[in-house]
């Protein structure tokens, strides 16, 4: 991967020089640059180990006996590896209750989302309509309200309708996201009209050009909205806090407050569960950086 | 948000489809007679989102801003304030210390993450072997959770048994109080926003860097422009929009930090770590004074609606230019 946005027309990825890491060329290249090669790599490791660290130690601790974490001697490395802080959360805690509340929620979350976001694009992009404008700034208006401007509000609408405390209260509001819009609208643009004008031409509708034509295209732009949206959804704490009340339908990242509140300083068992609620977001992560990156540079959201 | 600036869009590419320059969807000739029937059409398309938006986040928007005139009597508000609540927080010295705390977090947060993202990115752009495996370690804080990280951070910072106060006594130096004292409570939030944040603004520097002509560093070379001169002169000027860019998107994120400082502070010890968002949260579920909750809500709001237009000029105008 030489560029984190690697697609069509990769463009001339600066000074790297495609064989720079062939033998016969190092001998060549003057003192200074080889110190100025040595000191970049130096960085970059210390860089590297300063980003790895803190996975590292929640890691450790997690596999580690309960002593080693208030020995007040410096342990880098567990004394035994042992399973009892996840024999902890798993045995005194909901947590596979939590983890599928989290799968729960966020399936829910992400297929909604995405599809109302990916109807929206295509009626963005392509179609022509009175307010388009105006609709499209206002719901672009609303990317960057963070929850405590609404969360008074949305927690009386949602006592109000009688789904406070339910997974709707969580879903609900979660779905009703305007980041994907953006995404879509610019991808969806990019399909030529020829494409649409000519199934036009063959009598297709509106709804038949999105489902055979758009949707087909949009695989890579489906992926990036899925990925996001699933991220988000997994990770989101401050609305799940306030919209939801009895344990058992908790998500993992309140899970994660309601256990650190029981066991304060037992830090085993909060990396354990730290643990296995970073672990499924880590691996899609692992497995479709590319798509990640990339959409995280275009929606701008963290 | 409108990550693209057209000087982006032509570096990344994207994951557009773009077949040509001439795929636009500019209106054509003999579009007019359609669009009334489009306009139905399109409020179909349109429908499931504007109604999801409507009840989720307008609707408790203009609520806010109601609750925010009202005073907080028990469950439900009732009984019309006029400014109260306003007035309140004129008087109301948390309040300043969270703003004030509000603006300092992101006048130290916006400047380190953007140094540190170009230096990586300028960093990660080079010629440098594990290079992607480097970038994929910068990347993977962002995709954690603001709960999971911030446990990690209370774990790494505890006073009396985390590692990095265990390292200090091991030197033989004293142990920072990360907990008990406010000014190290709040280096420690900056530390682990860094942590989470640099990474994004390295994805975006990255972009733009790679944006740059190679040329451009080869005709400064034979001037004999040095490493520092070329960095100077050149990279930093070339940058400048992903700069903009990110300055408004590393503002936005810092003044509405609320895992981070929920989690490891709680907004202490005392207040000195307390913010906007988290003195919000706490007037509005822990203390339950809601009207007044949505009063602070509502500044968030308008700092917020002025640093997101700001965001909306410069792309405009850059893409008029460009």
């Amino acid at each position: 991967m030489a560029s984190p946005l690697p697609l069509q027309g990769n463009p001339p990825a600066a000074p790297a020089a495609p064989t720079a890491g062939a033998v016969p060329r190092v001998r060549r290249v003057p003192a200074a640059q080889r110190v100025s090669a040595a000191a970049r790599l130096g960085t970059a490791v210390a860089v590297g180990l300063v980003m790895m660290f803190p996975l590292y130690w929640m890691v450790t601790i997690a596999f580690s006996p309960n002593a080693d974490v208030f020995s007040r001697e410096l342990k880098i490395w567990p004394s035994e590896w042992t399973l009892d802080n996840f024999r902890t959360v798993f045995g005194s805690f909901p947590t596979a209750t939590w983890f599928g509340n989290s799968v729960v929620i966020t399936a829910i979350v992400t297929v909604l989302t995405v599809t109302v976001n990916l109807l929206s694009g295509y009626a963005f992009a392509k179609l022509d309509f009175r307010g388009k404008g105006v609709i499209f700034l206002l719901v672009l208006s609303t990317m960057m309200v963070p929850v405590q401007v609404l969360m008074v509000a949305q927690f009386r609408l949602v006592t109000e309708l009688g789904i406070y405390g339910t997974f709707w209260a969580v879903i609900l509001p979660s779905a009703a996201s305007a980041f994907g819009i953006f995404l879509a609208r610019q991808f969806i643009i990019a399909i030529p009209d020829e494409l649409l004008e000519a199934a036009k031409v063959d009598g297709a509708g509106n709804i038949r050009i999105f489902l055979q034509i758009i949707l087909p295209l949009c695989k890579p732009l489906i992926a990036v909205l899925v990925l996001l949206t699933v991220m988000y959804q997994w990770n989101d704490f401050a609305w799940p806090l306030i919209a939801l009340k009895d344990s058992q339908l908790f998500t993992l990242p309140i899970g994660l407050l309601y256990l650190r509140g029981q066991y304060g300083a037992d830090y085993g068992a909060i990396m354990a569960l730290a643990l296995v609620s970073i672990t499924p977001i880590v691996i899609m992560f692992l497995a479709f950086q590319k798509y990640f990156v990339q959409g995280l540079a275009r929606s701008g959201i963290r | 948000m409108s990550a693209d600036t057209s000087a982006r869009e032509e570096s990344t590419g994207g994951a557009s489809p773009r077949a040509g320059p001439g795929a636009t969807s500019t209106a054509r000739p003999g579009r007019e007679p359609r669009r009334q029937r489009s306009t139905l059409t399109s409020y179909g398309f349109l429908g499931p989102n504007l109604v999801l938006l409507g009840i989720f986040l307008f609707l408790p928007l203009g609520w806010a801003f109601l609750i925010s005139f009202q005073e907080s009597s028990g469950f439900g508000a009732s009984g019309w304030v006029g400014l109260g609540n306003y007035r309140r927080l004129i008087t109301d010295p948390t309040f300043w210390q969270s703003a004030l705390n509000t603006a300092v977090f992101t006048l130290i947060t916006v400047p380190l993450s953007l140094a540190l993202g170009l230096g990586l990115a300028v960093l990660m752009n080079s010629v440098l072997p594990g290079r992607r495996l480097f970038r994929t370690l910068i990347y993977l804080p962002m995709v954690i959770s603001g709960v999971a990280t911030a446990l990690m951070g209370v774990l790494l910072f505890d006073e009396a048994t985390g590692i990095l106060n265990k390292l200090l006594r091991g030197g033989g130096l004293a142990g920072v109080p990360w907990q008990s004292e406010g000014t190290a409570a709040f280096a420690s939030i900056i530390l682990v926003t860094l942590w989470i944040r640099v990474g994004f603004n390295m994805v975006i520097y990255l972009a733009g860097l790679q944006g740059i002509s190679p040329e451009l560093y080869e005709a400064a070379k034979l001037e004999g422009a040095s490493s520092w001169q070329q960095f100077r002169h050149l990279t930093i000027p070339l940058v400048g929009p992903s700069t903009f860019f990110l300055l408004i998107m590393d503002v936005i994120y810092s003044f509405q930090v609320f895992d981070t400082i929920f989690v490891m502070t709680g907004g202490g010890p005392g207040r000195s770590t307390s913010v906007l968002v988290t003195y919000a949260y706490e007037n509005g579920f822990v203390t339950r004074d809601q009207s007044y909750a949505a009063a602070i809500g509502i500044v968030i709001f308008l700092l917020t609606l002025i640093f997101t237009a700001i965001q909306w000029r410069g792309n405009r105008s850059r893409d008029t230019a460009g």
